[in-house]
């Protein structure tokens, strides 16, 4: 009878097990084979990942540098991932986050004597409407005329980077220096995200302990239900271990933040991330976007407008990518140049995948990548190792996430998952 | 009457009215400006050679029913090892076999994701595109030397023909093998065999295999040839135009490629006139900045872009994708 | 007849998980013969002649042409034994010539080059043999479904079909081509090609056959000829008189008119008229069986009235309201359920837990939302008390709709279509492919909602189900109700003349 409880925990980490088996198996198999490769190549194995590991997490700098890298990757995988929602493949986030990037670089440098609570966020708001409205093309182009958004995306994606360049070559372009760069210029004092330090940081821990007062009354509620059904404290525990995990992370941002780890566009992300989780799994769009995508025909019976939530989903996955962006430009970079994180959108696809497509799952996904990018230069420089081996790592993980049976006869994951066709070829239908 | 009409609306007039008024164009320009006439049609056949090659790869694949966005993949990874063979070896004959394997091998993991692991298509070319930036980016190393590159060769007294002559038939052996392929792939398309099939595999798996076609194989095939060419397009962009290897190189060529294909309906010869279509952009581009012309020239460069946009919704014509495409294909 | 039959099949049975759908069967064909394969949907017709086709491995039994056992373990062997199939979904590629599909995989080539000029000729030259007139140059999506078939019974011709099989050919063909396709076959006869036919309509298998052989349950319960059979006897046959399901019902007391239907006209998606002109109405408290055979236009039919498919023509009046085409919500919003035909495509999310199946209609309606936010103890609640309520075998509410049986995933659905006010309840094949228990139970829910006073259609292929339900029934034959009686006129054989376009003069 005792054991009880003992088998509820296996279970969890049975549960646990079988929904992240998948991805860590990837990860590790992709690290080994990158391992081979550096061994081909002359390299010491070791010697590369532990400077990778230095460079990404080697001290509150190199920690502080992989959130900032993270910090779009984020968004990415959360537009991507949404889109999957819904049956649709944004392969084209990337065009999204570089106008959404843009437009909030317009905002930070063209309006003037705003003050910074007001400029800042103006900016964001702005580039996300302009992710949003980029993301509705595709949308619009899929519903009325079935045209794959895989093609329009990834054509969008050039129209954007062509339209950029144009902007920041010709209109926008930065004419306060000697030599005339292709960038524009540099945003206000009063557009950047980490102004006023000490009145978000106020803010926050209002909204904090708000946030704790919510856990605890949620909890206190959700026990005494439990109570009543005649379970254990100890049961309520070891089932809710998830939840209480989950609970935790903002709990923990904050603090990493007020310890000026990382910046405030990473909480903006983990929020996004913890929004359209709450959108996806309890709302009524949630429901008709997961709806669209798991079986359209059903859909359509129980009355959902199938090409509304199409172009809906599209837009909120331009609004994630535009955000990003938006961040970047705000939070890191300062002004908007072309060369701007090209290949994002791309990282975006394994960091969703990684995830599970799951919000959440995108965080911890969007770290490991934004790590690999920020410890690659310390990789080369200390172990010697062209930092081009972490993509080759990446590719390897998409490659192994996306062929699951693979790892699962490797590390023999049990039950099948039901496979998500993401894409169903492409033109009209 | 009316069907002249029909075929002046329709894809293929369309495409050809357009050509036919370069072809005016560039006959009133050459009598303009006779030299820079030239420049622009020459660097539009050079521009035109690596995404023609993308585009032929994208036909063998997608008509046998395997999407493929991995061409820009193909590409670079063919480009890096083509240009490696050249330098270790001196040999180019090698340097390009070296560069199509790259790509038919490539193709070969494409096949293998899409047909046993039965991948997402998308995923497995973001696959190919990824891994292809990694590795050609980790082996690459600064400084190396080439012992040269492929050499133009004039055709004969075709090529003294003027304006036509040094633009179409004096160059170098990748450029005229793109455009024999174009004319080679796509009367094997249309009259052979083995284009019958593909063409059916692409559309109507099921039925071809209930009358004994092989569709698996089939398929495995077509991808590692189109892989192939490919793998040339790479090859010619570092043994035959630039003459060496940068990090990134393709730049994006091998997503324009996708563009040209499907802008040529996926038929070989419609995706040649796409190639020089956009590869006359990107040479008008250059062209427009020397000439102090005020069009900025990203909007000659988005054109492409748009206009493939503007074909697949439907809004211009109608593309026809092979039906199968991106579908598993499961026997019985 | 002394002569050995070009195809006999000894003690074939095929099992499939949960039904023998070939239990020992025996059958020849002669040459130069037409037999016919009759039985009702699920008899085991397909399942034979995939056997034959080497599509499927029978799990015992022998197959012999003109007398020689064959091994066939694929298509390739059946081919090139002279048989070819026409099969009921057909195998053309739409944007081919009517000769590039015929000749795809057996060209003519010169010197390794398609040789389309010979093709053509050949092609033309077996059509005109056989009398089956084509447009070799014609496209498959640009020719009608008649021709289409042409096209595949050219195809088999010409890799030298002796036998040929024509899987329900005349499902997918209007009444003029069902007539062309009959010359076609005759002709093939008289160049002596076998033909087997399989079919469930009783009209054009007499019309039709040289021999019928009745297949019912997986068995084959009789052989007979045109001749010494009609219509009457071949439908007892058919449907056999030794399983009625009965359910106890006390007579209906009809009400006020829920639902007035006038002049609906309905295309399917091959851009056919599937509904014709039809107008009915349905009382409360009443059960109105629309019987028939399948094919007949009742999938538009339903799907127009349930709002998945626009009306071309027509009006739908609900408790005196006009209602809209093609929106579900509105229905919804009307006290409309609709139990679908095909309950994985339309009627369940499979990837969804049941409860959110429960609430697939009605998960924005407050008790399960309050505005945005889904409440998940109302929807937990409500699964719970439904799979209670209507007896769901389920492990909990949590599990996924794809792990239950048909049985039980039918239950949910009905579940949820009873589970909020019912005025109207639309049911298209409610039972097919489930347990006797399982129906047993789903047919005591509809009576129970009629006795509850809600107006229910229903829409069943299954002759039993509509004559035990019913209080009404009208026959739906080429897209229009051709006629209406109460449930005490009706017997089996006048229905099932009926449901094969014999109407009563």
């Amino acid at each position: 009878m005792a054991s009880e409880p003992e088998t509820k925990k296996t279970d969890f980490w049975r549960a646990l097990w079988r929904s992240i088996g998948v991805p860590l198996g990837a990860i590790v198999l992709a690290l080994l084979i990158g391992a081979v490769i550096l061994l081909i190549s002359g390299a010491n194995p070791l010697l590369a990942y532990s400077a990778l590991f230095q460079g990404a997490f080697g001290g509150a700098s190199q920690i502080s540098r992989t959130l900032e890298k993270a910090t779009p990757l984020i968004f990415n995988g959360l537009a991507i991932s949404l889109a999957f929602k819904a049956g649709m493949f944004n392969i084209g986030a990337q065009g999204q986050l570089v106008f959404g990037a843009i437009i909030a670089a317009f905002i930070g440098f063209a309006v003037k004597g705003l003050p910074w609570f007001v400029h800042a966020p103006l900016a964001l708001i702005c580039g996300a409407i302009a992710g949003a409205l980029y993301g509705s093309i595709p949308g619009m182009l899929k519903a009325f005329t079935g045209a794959s958004e895989v093609i329009t995306t990834i054509m969008l994606n050039y129209v954007a980077l062509n339209m950029t360049d144009w902007l920041v070559g010709g209109p926008w372009q930065d004419k306060t220096t000697e030599i005339l760069l292709p960038r524009t210029p540099e945003i206000l004092e009063t557009a950047r995200l980490d102004q006023g330090r000490l009145i978000t940081s106020g803010l926050i821990f209002v909204i904090l302990s708000l946030y704790l007062a919510l856990m605890v009354y949620l909890f206190v509620k959700s026990h005494k239900k439990i109570r009543m059904a005649g379970k254990t404290t100890r049961e309520f525990f070891t089932a809710n271990l998830g939840s209480l995990l989950v609970a935790l992370i903002p709990v923990i941002l904050v603090g990493l933040y007020l310890l000026d780890l990382l910046q405030v566009g990473f909480l903006i992300a983990v929020g996004g991330a913890f929004f359209i989780w709450w959108l996806l799994e309890r709302t009524t769009l949630g429901f008709e976007i997961r709806t669209v995508g798991a079986n359209s025909n059903a859909a359509r019976y129980a009355g959902i407008n199938v090409a509304l939530i199409m172009i809906l989903t599209m837009v909120i996955s331009g609004l994630l990518a535009g955000l990003g962006g938006a961040v970047e430009t705000t939070g890191v970079d300062g002004r908007f140049e072309p060369a701007f994180n090209v290949g994002l959108g791309f990282d975006g696809i394994t960091i969703s995948l990684l995830g599970k497509t799951h919000p959440l799952g995108n965080i911890p996904a969007a770290i490991l990548i934004g790590s690999m990018k920020a410890g690659s230069n310390t990789m080369q420089f200390e172990a010697g190792v062209p930092k081009e081996i972490v993509d080759v790592v990446q590719a390897l993980m998409l490659f192994f996430v996306a062929a699951d049976m693979i790892v699962r006869y490797v590390l023999r994951i049990k039950g099948k998952e039901e496979k998500v066709s993401l894409t169903s070829g492409w033109g009209q239908h | 009457m009316e069907s002249v009409w029909r075929f002046l609306k329709s894809k293929q007039g369309i495409t050809i009215i357009g050509f036919l008024v370069l072809v005016i164009l560039v006959v009133v320009f050459y009598s303009i400006s006779p030299n820079q006439t030239q420049a622009v049609l020459n660097s539009m056949i050079r521009h035109s050679t690596p995404l023609i090659l993308g585009a032929l790869c994208g036909v063998m694949c997608e008509r046998s029913g395997i999407i493929n966005i991995g061409i820009e993949g193909h590409m670079l990874l063919g480009a890096f090892m083509g240009y490696m063979v050249n330098v270790w070896t001196g040999s180019l004959v090698l340097a390009v076999a070296a560069s199509m394997l790259t790509g038919s091998l490539m193709g070969l993991l494409l096949a293998y994701m899409s047909i046993k692991l039965k991948l997402d298509q998308v995923i497995g070319g973001t696959v190919i595109n990824i891994l292809a930036l990694g590795l050609t980016g980790y082996f690459y190393t600064v400084g190396l030397t080439t012992s040269g590159k492929i050499m133009t060769f004039p055709l004969g007294p075709l090529a003294d023909i003027p304006l036509i002559g040094p633009v179409l038939f004096n160059n170098g052996f990748i450029t005229y093998a793109a455009i024999v392929l174009v004319f080679v792939l796509h009367f094997f398309l249309y009259r052979t065999p083995w284009g019958l099939r593909t063409r059916a595999i692409g559309e109507h798996p099921e039925a071809a295999d209930t009358l004994g076609i092989n569709v698996i194989r089939m398929r495995y095939m077509n991808v590692l040839i189109g892989g192939a060419i490919a793998g040339l397009a790479g090859g010619f962009l570092t043994l035959e135009s630039v003459g060496s290897f940068e990090r990134a190189m393709t730049n994006g060529r091998g997503f324009i490629a996708l563009a040209v294909m499907i802008f040529g309906n996926w038929s070989p010869i419609g995706a040649w006139g796409a190639a020089l279509l956009f590869g006359f952009a990107t040479a008008m581009q250059t062209q427009l900045q020397f000439m102090g012309i005020d069009i900025p020239h990203q909007f000659v460069g988005m054109l492409p872009y748009v206009l493939t946009i503007v074909v697949v919704a439907g809004l211009v014509g109608r593309t026809h994708p092979p039906a199968a495409e991106g579908k598993v294909f499961e026997k019985e | 007849m002394n002569q050995v039959p070009v195809l006999e099949v000894r003690h074939v049975s095929k099992q499939f998980p949960g039904v023998l759908a070939n239990d020992d069967i025996n059958f020849s064909l002669n040459k130069g013969e037409i037999h016919a394969i009759l039985g009702e949907n699920g008899a085991g017709k397909s399942t034979l002649l995939n056997i034959i086709y080497g599509l499927y491995k029978a799990d015992q039994g022998e197959i012999l042409v003109d007398g020689q056992p064959i091994e066939l373990s694929n298509t390739q062997d059946a081919i090139r034994h002279g048989i070819g199939m026409v099969h009921q979904h057909f195998m053309l590629v739409p944007v081919f010539t009517v000769t590039e599909n015929i000749v795809l995989g057996s060209e003519v080539t010169r010197n390794g080059m398609l040789n389309m000029k010979e093709a053509r000729q050949k092609v033309t030259e077996l059509s005109k043999r056989f009398g089956l007139e084509v447009d070799p140059d014609a496209l498959i999506e640009e020719i009608p479904v008649g021709v289409q078939q042409r096209v595949e019974i050219l195809k088999a011709l010409y890799r030298d079909a002796k036998i040929l099989f024509l899987d329900e050919p005349t499902a997918v063909l209007t009444p003029q081509e069902v007539g062309d396709l009959f010359k076609v076959i005759e002709q093939l006869r008289e160049r002596g090609v076998s033909i087997i036919f399989i079919s469930h309509k009783l009209k054009e298998v007499l019309a039709i056959s040289d021999k019928i052989t009745v297949m019912r349950r997986g068995k084959v319960v009789g052989s007979t000829t045109p001749r010494e059979a009609n219509e009457r006897i071949l439908a007892e046959m058919m449907v056999g008189r030794d399983v009625i399901l009965t359910v106890d019902k006390e007579p209906a007391r009809p009400a006020e008119k829920v639902l007035e239907v006038k002049d609906l006209t309905v295309f399917s998606d091959q851009k056919h008229k599937a509904v014709d002109h039809v107008s009915f109405d349905i009382r409360a408290g009443e059960i109105l069986g629309i019987a028939g055979v399948q094919g007949n236009g009742q999938s538009e039919f339903v799907e127009a009235l349930s709002g998945l498919r626009d009306a071309a023509e027509g009006e739908m009046i609900l408790n005196g309201q006009r209602m809209p085409f093609k929106h579900p919500r509105a229905l919804v919003e009307h006290a409309v359920s609709h139990v679908p035909e095909d309950r994985q495509k339309h009627g369940l999310v499979l990837s969804y837990s049941l409860i959110d199946n429960m609430v697939l209609c009605t998960y924005y309606q407050p008790p399960f939302a309050k505005g945005f936010n889904r409440q998940n103890d109302a929807m937990r609640e409500n699964a719970e008390r439904l799979i209670k309520q209507f007896d769901v075998r389920t492990p909990n509410a949590d599990v996924k709709a794809s792990t239950l049986s048909g049985g039980n995933q039918q239950k949910v659905i009905v579940a949820r279509e009873l589970s909020r006010p019912v005025k109207l309840l639309i049911v298209n094949q409610p039972t097919r492919g489930l347990d006797v228990g399982s129906i047993e139970y789903i047919h005591s829910q509809i009576v129970k909602i009629r006795d509850e006073g809600a107006a229910v259609l229903l829409v069943s292929a299954e002759l039993d189900e509509i004559m035990s339900l019913s209080d009404r029934i009208s026959v739906m034959y080429h897209g229009e109700l051709v006629a209406t009686m109460d449930v005490k006129e009706a017997t089996r054989e006048k229905l099932g003349l009926l449901m094969a376009g014999v109407t009563p003069d």
